[in-house]
């Protein structure tokens, strides 16, 4: 089976796009331009990927000896917590909905540019300056409260550099909002003629159940950071036992927004896996609806289950039970998609391309990642497994196997649109298939160093968990290897790499109509839709080989 | 979307209906209403204040008179406020249920 | 929100981009409400806890100036909306008019709401170091109270402190209580600043004229924005100065 389709000769980048109409860095940092601002928002979050890498590099070496000899217990608690902040809130969050969905959605409604351009930059420089103001934390006396600032330690008790860093990330906060409030505005209102609802990419539906969890969710964390900070800053009492205040609420309102804030990280990835198997398994997508609906149900059934991070808080026990009902409801949604990719792929003229190797490894690591999540939705189980290192593996399996592997996949998948260039294909599937080895072997012994009582946060731990710690930071380095090998080709194939064309897969979004890279204006006259999403059977101006009949195979007498 | 124009009357009105309910919320905080149900002051206050917020937003911000759409996204605030005060204070209030 | 009222690059149509203004304005408002939102359930889990503290903190505020805001408020909610319909029927100098008397309104409100933090800064009701509230009963002439209301201050607070159990629990609790009050009334105050920065906005553009029946997005939105600052402080108002007034 043919992996790439061949690519005819001649095809030349257009004369001028997005990337060439204007020059200087003036240009660069006043556009108001989609497309360079998702260039300027995949720069930035590159470099925080780079500083909270750092981090968990230092973290792995740290913990292959038992006793932990690299750094004092003091930095080991700042290593963690700053590798945390830089990865959720400056890396993670953004990384999709502002790179990709930045970049995408107009191009795949149909529209010039997002319904506020000029916001849209607002956004970027909001997220710079939160992210300057976090890295001055870092900077001067580092964080050790825990990505999570649990009060009366971060209010109170700890002496590194607070302050700024709950600024930062206040700040920071309002780049999401208004990110995704331009996105559900322009979706709601930018489609092109003939785009329809259920004609939306679900990449798209996917970005809008992300806004709507920035919209709603962010300004919760926003309030309680400042609250947290004002504390601090004041000596007030909200959140402090010894004032009269109260300890567990800040775990409630930091919670109704962090555990949906998963569902910001991890939904734009599906949407991305939503439009990679299609187009790799010359099938249109199974259950289109279901998978766009489940969107939206893990949405705002993610705004019911925040308190299944407090079940040893002491929160009620009732609560308790309760949100660990609500809990098992969002795997409903979550299973759905799982079940529609793999119909899907069933009987599809499936092509092992790069993007396609980063899909099949998101649905089978996000698949481990979602079931144990059900064993910490347990609340008998969890009190066994709770703040040990199954907790870590669970959730790295879902932001790491799902989030980052949804992100680099769609980067792949979208890097031709992006550059107008084609990445080296053998270095690319190389890349795809160390990460994936090298991630296993990071994080799966840590499911069971967890279960065997080893508990996150601590800078040691007794000699029997050492093999598995090891193994741990030998995966770690293959990771950091899988990550090194794309940024090394993809900026090498931005200059070197061969003319992509409009749309070298062929895929069916409007995005693959236009040229390679964009106009600035992304299209030359405004895109009529009269198709249906992920139609490949009914695309003949795709110039795909005429699909055959879907023969039986020959059968081998044992069937 | 607000192709239909509200006319001052309605305003005034409006207004004069606001003032009653301020008056009124004023005056049922100073009437020990406590005494005949637990709470009763707080749901009052908190019942007038609803109403007159109702208003402001049916009228004064033409949501009455707005599509679907805008209304769906005032539902959605409101909802989406409801989900957090009633889950959390749900936890605060189950905890005394709980046999030792 | 474009300037002119011409059409901005990424729109096909006027109405798309008018309606593009709107939605924008309530999804922010939307965000608006769920960061208030916090703060009205931190409040509401304290004033649950501390019953008794919350309403004696609350009863030293003074009512009168508490109850003139909300009428001035709401009366600058009629003029906001007053000038939108101005602007919707092309009367452009009564946009004008409109748009300046809610400046007012909101000027007389922040000017009232700073007497108030006076009174509290010379209470020490302040949250901090200086936070006192047997303040004014242990030096009576200090704050500027009639002796009847101090009378009763004296002995409503010693009955509150035998009920805590000590003046420090007293003390902890109702600077609780204000520091609830700072923070919900000071970011109401923020937001009404800002308004006011959008009021003197609109008001350079309605006397150059540029509202017409054709363009007038900017007036509306903002309008809504003033709104919406109404509403929270339509709950504040209650929730602060009304608890157990009898």
């Amino acid at each position: 089976m043919s992996t790439t389709p061949p690519k005819p000769p001649g095809y030349q980048l257009p004369e001028e796009h997005y990337l060439n109409a204007t020059y200087g860095i003036r240009s660069w940092l006043l556009t108001t331009d989609h497309k360079r601002i998702a260039l300027l928002y995949l720069a930035s979050v590159t470099f925080f990927f780079f500083i909270g890498g750092i981090f968990a590099t230092m973290i792995r070496i740290h913990l292959l000896t038992p006793a932990g000899y690299l750094v004092t217990p003091e930095t080991y608690n700042k290593l963690f917590t700053m590798h945390g902040v830089a990865m959720i809130f400056f890396f993670l969050i953004p990384s999709i909905p502002a790179v990709l969905g930045n970049f995408l959605i107009p191009l795949m409604i149909g529209a010039k540019d997002v319904a506020f351009p000029k916001l849209n930059l607002l956004s970027w420089y909001i997220y710079i300056t939160g992210g300057c103001f976090v890295l001055y934390s870092f900077a001067t006396g580092g964080l050790d409260t825990g990505w999570t600032f649990y009060t009366p330690l971060s209010s109170v008790y700890s002496n590194s550099a607070v302050t700024p860093a709950v600024i930062g990330i206040f700040i920071n906060g309002f780049s999401s909002i208004l990110t995704g409030l331009n996105f559900v505005v322009t979706i709601h209102t930018m489609r092109a003629p003939g785009m329809t609802w259920f004609r939306l990419p679900l990449f798209v539906w996917a970005q809008y159940s992300t806004s709507i969890i920035f919209i709603l969710g962010t300004p919760v964390i926003a309030i309680t950071l400042l609250l947290a900070g004002l504390e601090r800053m004041f000596h007030l009492g909200f959140f402090n036992p010894a004032l009269g205040g109260d300890p567990i609420l800040f775990q409630h309102l930091f919670w109704f927004y962090s555990h949906p804030a998963v569902y910001i990280m991890i939904l734009p990835a599906m949407g991305v896996i939503s439009e990679i198997i299609p187009t790799f398994a010359r099938k249109p997508i199974f259950g289109y609806t279901f998978i766009a609906a489940s969107s939206i149900a893990i949405a705002v059934i993610g705004f019911f289950v925040w308190a299944h991070h407090m079940f040893l808080t002491g929160e009620s026990t009732y609560a308790a039970l309760a949100f660990s009902l609500l809990s098992y409801l969002v795997a409903i949604p979550s299973a759905v998609k799982v079940f529609n990719w793999t119909s899907t792929l069933y009987k599809g003229s499936i092509s092992y391309d790069t993007p396609m190797l980063y899909a099949l490894g998101f649905i089978g690591l996000f698949l481990i990642g979602g079931l144990t999540g059900l064993f910490l939705a347990c609340l008998g189980l969890d009190i066994h497994i709770h703040d040990t290192y199954f907790v870590v593996a669970h959730f790295h399996y879902i932001m790491v196997g799902g989030a980052v592997m949804g992100y680099v996949g769609g980067l792949h998948f979208w890097w031709p649109k992006i550059t107008g260039k084609l990445y080296p294909e053998f270095l690319a599937r190389l890349a795809a298939v160390i990460l994936f080895v090298g991630f296993n072997l990071t994080f799966f012994p840590q499911f069971i160093l967890g279960y065997l009582g080893m508990p996150r946060r601590y800078h040691n731990y007794p000699p029997e968990f050492q093999v598995l710690n090891v193994m741990s930071t030998a995966g770690a380095s293959i990771l950091a290897l899988g990550y090194l090998l794309p940024m090394i080709y993809l900026t090498w194939s931005m200059r070197y790499g061969k003319v992509a064309g409009r749309n070298p897969w062929p895929a069916t979004g409007l995005e693959w109509t236009t040229a390679s890279p964009p106009l600035t204006e992304n299209f030359d006259v405004t895109p009529v839709v009269d198709w249906e999403p992920y139609d490949y059977k009914n695309r003949p101006d795709l110039g795909l080989q005429t699909p055959t009949a879907p023969t039986l195979a020959p059968a081998h007498g044992d069937d | 979307m607000s192709e239909h124009i509200v006319s001052p009357k309605i305003y005034i009105l409006i207004f004069a209906a606001l003032m009653i309910l301020t008056i009124t919320t004023v005056y049922a905080a100073t009437v020990d209403l406590n005494a005949h149900f637990a709470g009763l002051n707080v749901i009052v206050a908190l019942l007038i204040a609803t109403c007159k917020a109702v208003l402001v937003i049916l009228f004064f911000m033409h949501a009455y008179y707005s599509s679907k759409r805008t209304k769906l996204i005032v539902f959605a605030g409101f909802f989406w406020l409801a989900i957090m005060l009633s889950l959390t204070l749900g936890d605060y209030g189950s905890r005394s249920w709980d046999v030792h | 929100m474009h300037r002119t009222g011409e059409l901005s690059g990424q729109f096909q149509t006027l109405e798309q981009q008018k309606e593009s203004a709107t939605l924008g304005m309530w999804l922010f408002l939307s965000t608006e409400i769920l960061f208030f939102g916090g703060l009205f359930l931190t409040y509401t889990i304290n004033r649950h806890t501390y019953a008794d503290v919350f309403s004696y903190s609350s009863r030293t505020i003074k009512l009168s100036w508490g109850a003139i805001n909300t009428v001035v408020l709401i009366g600058s909610s009629l003029t906001m909306a007053m000038s939108v319909w101005s602007a919707e029927v092309g009367k452009k100098k009564l946009v004008t008019f409109f748009l300046i008397a809610t400046l007012v309104l909101g000027g007389v409100f922040l000017g009232i709401k700073g007497i108030e933090y006076h009174d509290k800064f010379v209470e020490h009701h302040v949250p901090g170091l200086g936070f006192d509230m047997y303040y004014c009963t242990k030096n009576p002439g200090a704050c500027n109270l009639r002796p009847e209301d101090l009378q009763k201050e004296r002995v409503e607070l010693d009955e509150l402190t035998k009920k805590m159990g000590g003046e420090t629990a007293v003390n902890a609790n109702s600077q609780l209580f204000f520091s609830l009050y700072f923070g919900m009334t000071g970011l109401h105050a923020l937001h009404m600043i800002i308004g006011a920065g959008l009021l003197l906005w609109l008001i350079k553009q309605s006397m150059a004229g540029r509202f017409t029946t054709q363009y007038n997005t900017p007036v509306e939105n903002v309008g809504l924005y003033w709104h919406f600052v109404d509403i929270v402080w339509i709950y504040l108002f209650p929730l602060l100065y009304l608890i157990d007034r009898h």
